[in-house]
């Protein structure tokens, strides 16, 4: 296992390099000179070899990739043009608020889903199993940013019963979820965050399910005379490694495709900051906020890997 | 893998050994297994009945997708000629939908076209010639791999701000590292199948053992797979151009329409979910669609 433990990271490191790298070049695809948002426009041509070599851009770039690498390793992502600030803390104050999101939505996916995908692979081709079939193929194929917008008009504007917006008077800092007026605010976003995951926990189960139901020591715990609820327990628990890193996988993907739903909430996570770095152009926060969610995304994968392999050792020579 | 019997000359086979009294062609089969199948029938349908009506919009619209009225602003559904009322402009939203879909069925499809082509070719490439070409190039798609797609296609269109053709170019290379995956699975699957050793013996050079051997065997996998991302596609778009990147006002554009409308949300609640309809069952249909054609063609991916 140790040994496939540092084989698997042998390999993540590599991508873990080149997603910094593609994040170092986002600066270099965007229009226009980084410098020219700093200096005045009537600037001698003096001054500007100054602020180049004050910014280190004098030298070759991959040279500049070195240095920039060095820093963010360090965890210094440099300062947000538009507030002045260290874009590090920035991101992490943003990322706790997105990581609540997320997991509950995870959560109430997986509750539902599970449960929707058993009943579904237990009864393939039923009418049951069609309807099933059909919410997850709405779960997949609906903008949720739209159903965001659906239920903010459902119960903030016409029956007034949840906040449209934000995370309450108290603000992010002192949020408790625990609370009920702390967690009206969050309804909303995690239900919107959650009808993608939903669709696709969905469909896994149901697959793995019935793919549990045909082998073979199912029959001999019939024939040994086993209750259906206590065949049920052994169907799920093959079924359930599968389902779990599906759920893991997307719980990578809602941390860095919240940004829609947390535009819609102005819920202040990382996605509302990277909209916020777009609309003012703040080129170092997009770049740090990025790679930082790129990251977490590789890390969420590598865990996920070595958890199924742990779990189910056949995996390991694949 | 054990998926080979998944592929169409198998299947064309396997059909063919078959002891029924006509023998049909794969293609023969996959139409066959279509025309029986109603729900494709009808979802095919209704992608073509959208696709009509965004190419024939200007004899459709009731009204000029650009033309502002100060009176007639922010109106809701079935205000005088208005039947999905009107925006913060006053302009008509119906007309705005149906010029709307040109630039979002544009910008769903476009992008997963051009994927189709270069990263297609690049996976066929990958999986036909292994080795170091298969490294480099199949190391570099992880990489893109490693971003969830919203936010590789925020952080490119971001960077390279907004506008159509920027969004499009970022949905492009969104698509292309997921195509080439497919393509170089299904490529490597083909390649050391005894057809290909046999035609290699007999001397065939390795652009006509592609275009024959491997082209006939992996096209199939790489269309469905490109079909079932023309509805990720839309959605993406959509999303991008409501975030501000993509389409720019006062275009009309799906998306755009949604964000536009969310500023009067208070004042005009049901118009503002309507482009969102539209979005959603242009979304489903393609997606159904390509449901239906990976059944009938038997792909399993």
């Amino acid at each position: 296992m140790t040994a496939y433990i540092i084989r698997r990271l042998f390999y993540a490191i590599p991508i873990a390099f080149g997603v910094s790298i593609v994040c170092f070049a986002l600066v270099y695809i965007a229009p226009g000179d980084p410098l020219q948002t700093i200096l005045p426009e009537d600037a001698s041509e003096e001054t500007i070899l100054m602020v180049k070599k004050a910014y280190g851009f004098d030298k070759p770039i991959p040279v500049q990739y070195f240095i920039w690498l060095g820093k963010v390793l360090t965890g210094d992502f440099g300062l947000s043009i538009a507030t002045g600030r260290p874009v590090t803390d920035e991101i992490f104050k943003a990322l706790g608020n997105t990581i609540l999101l997320a997991a509950g939505a995870v959560l109430v996916a997986f509750t539902l889903a599970f449960t929707l995908g058993t009943v579904a692979g237990y009864r393939i081709g039923s009418a049951l199993d069609r309807a099933v079939t059909g919410i997850a193929v709405i779960g997949v194929s609906v903008p949720n940013y739209w159903l965001g917008i659906v239920l903010v008009i459902i119960f903030a504007v016409e029956l007034n019963v949840l906040p449209a917006t934000g995370m309450g008077p108290r603000g992010s800092d002192s949020f408790d979820i625990l609370v009920w007026n702390d967690f009206r605010h969050v309804i909303m976003p995690i239900i919107t965050l959650s009808l993608i995951p939903i669709g696709i926990i969905t469909r896994t189960t149901r697959s793995a399910v019935a793919e549990v139901l045909n082998q073979d020591f199912v029959e001999t715990l019939r024939a040994k005379g086993l209750l259906e609820t206590e065949i049920l327990i052994h169907v799920i628990k093959n079924a359930l490694p599968q389902v779990l890193a599906v759920m893991g996988l997307q719980f990578g993907y809602l941390m860095g495709g919240s940004i829609l739903v947390e535009t819609i909430f102005t819920w202040p996570g990382s996605g509302f900051l990277l909209n916020k770095a777009i609309l003012t152009r703040d080129l170092p926060v997009l770049q740090g906020t990025i790679l930082v969610l790129a990251i977490i995304f590789v890390a969420t994968n590598l865990v996920i890997d070595l958890l199924q392999t742990a779990v189910d050792p056949r995996l390991k020579r694949s | 893998m054990t998926d080979i019997t998944a592929t169409p000359a198998q299947a064309h086979a396997v059909d063919q050994a078959a002891p029924v009294v006509r023998v049909r062609s794969y293609w023969q089969t996959v139409g066959y297994r279509l025309r029986y199948d109603y729900m494709t029938l009808f979802f095919g349908s209704v992608v073509i009945l959208i696709i009509l009506s965004a190419i024939f919009a200007p004899l459709l619209a009731p009204m000029d997708p650009y033309e502002s009225s100060l009176i007639n602003r922010l109106k809701p559904m079935g205000y005088k000629d208005f039947l999905f009322g009107t925006d913060k402009l006053g302009r008509d939203i119906l007309s705005r939908l149906l010029y709307g879909g040109r630039i979002s069925l544009a910008m769903g499809i476009m992008p997963v076209l051009i994927a189709t082509i270069v990263g297609g070719s690049l996976g066929v490439l990958a999986g036909f010639l292994g080795g170091k070409t298969n490294m480099a190039i199949m190391r570099t798609v992880d990489v893109f791999y490693a971003f969830p797609s919203i936010l590789l296609a925020v952080a490119i269109s971001g960077a390279l701000g907004g506008g159509i053709f920027n969004g499009m170019a970022s949905l492009t290379l969104v698509f292309i590292p997921p195509l080439c995956r497919v393509a170089e699975t299904a490529t490597s699957q083909v390649r050391n199948l005894d057809f290909v050793e046999a035609a290699r013996a007999t001397g065939a050079g390795t652009l006509s053992i592609i275009r024959v051997h491997i082209l006939g065997n992996v096209l199939g996998p790489i269309l469905i797979y490109s079909s079932s991302l023309v509805s990720v596609s839309i959605l993406l778009a959509s999303g991008l151009s409501f975030l501000g990147l993509g389409v720019t006002p006062p275009e009309p554009d799906w998306g755009l329409m949604l964000n536009t409308l969310r500023g009067a949300i208070y004042i005009n609640p049901m118009v503002c979910a309507i482009p969102g309809v539209a979005i959603l069952i242009t979304s489903v249909c393609f997606n159904l669609v390509s449901d239906g054609l990976r059944s009938a063609m038997d792909v399993r991916m």
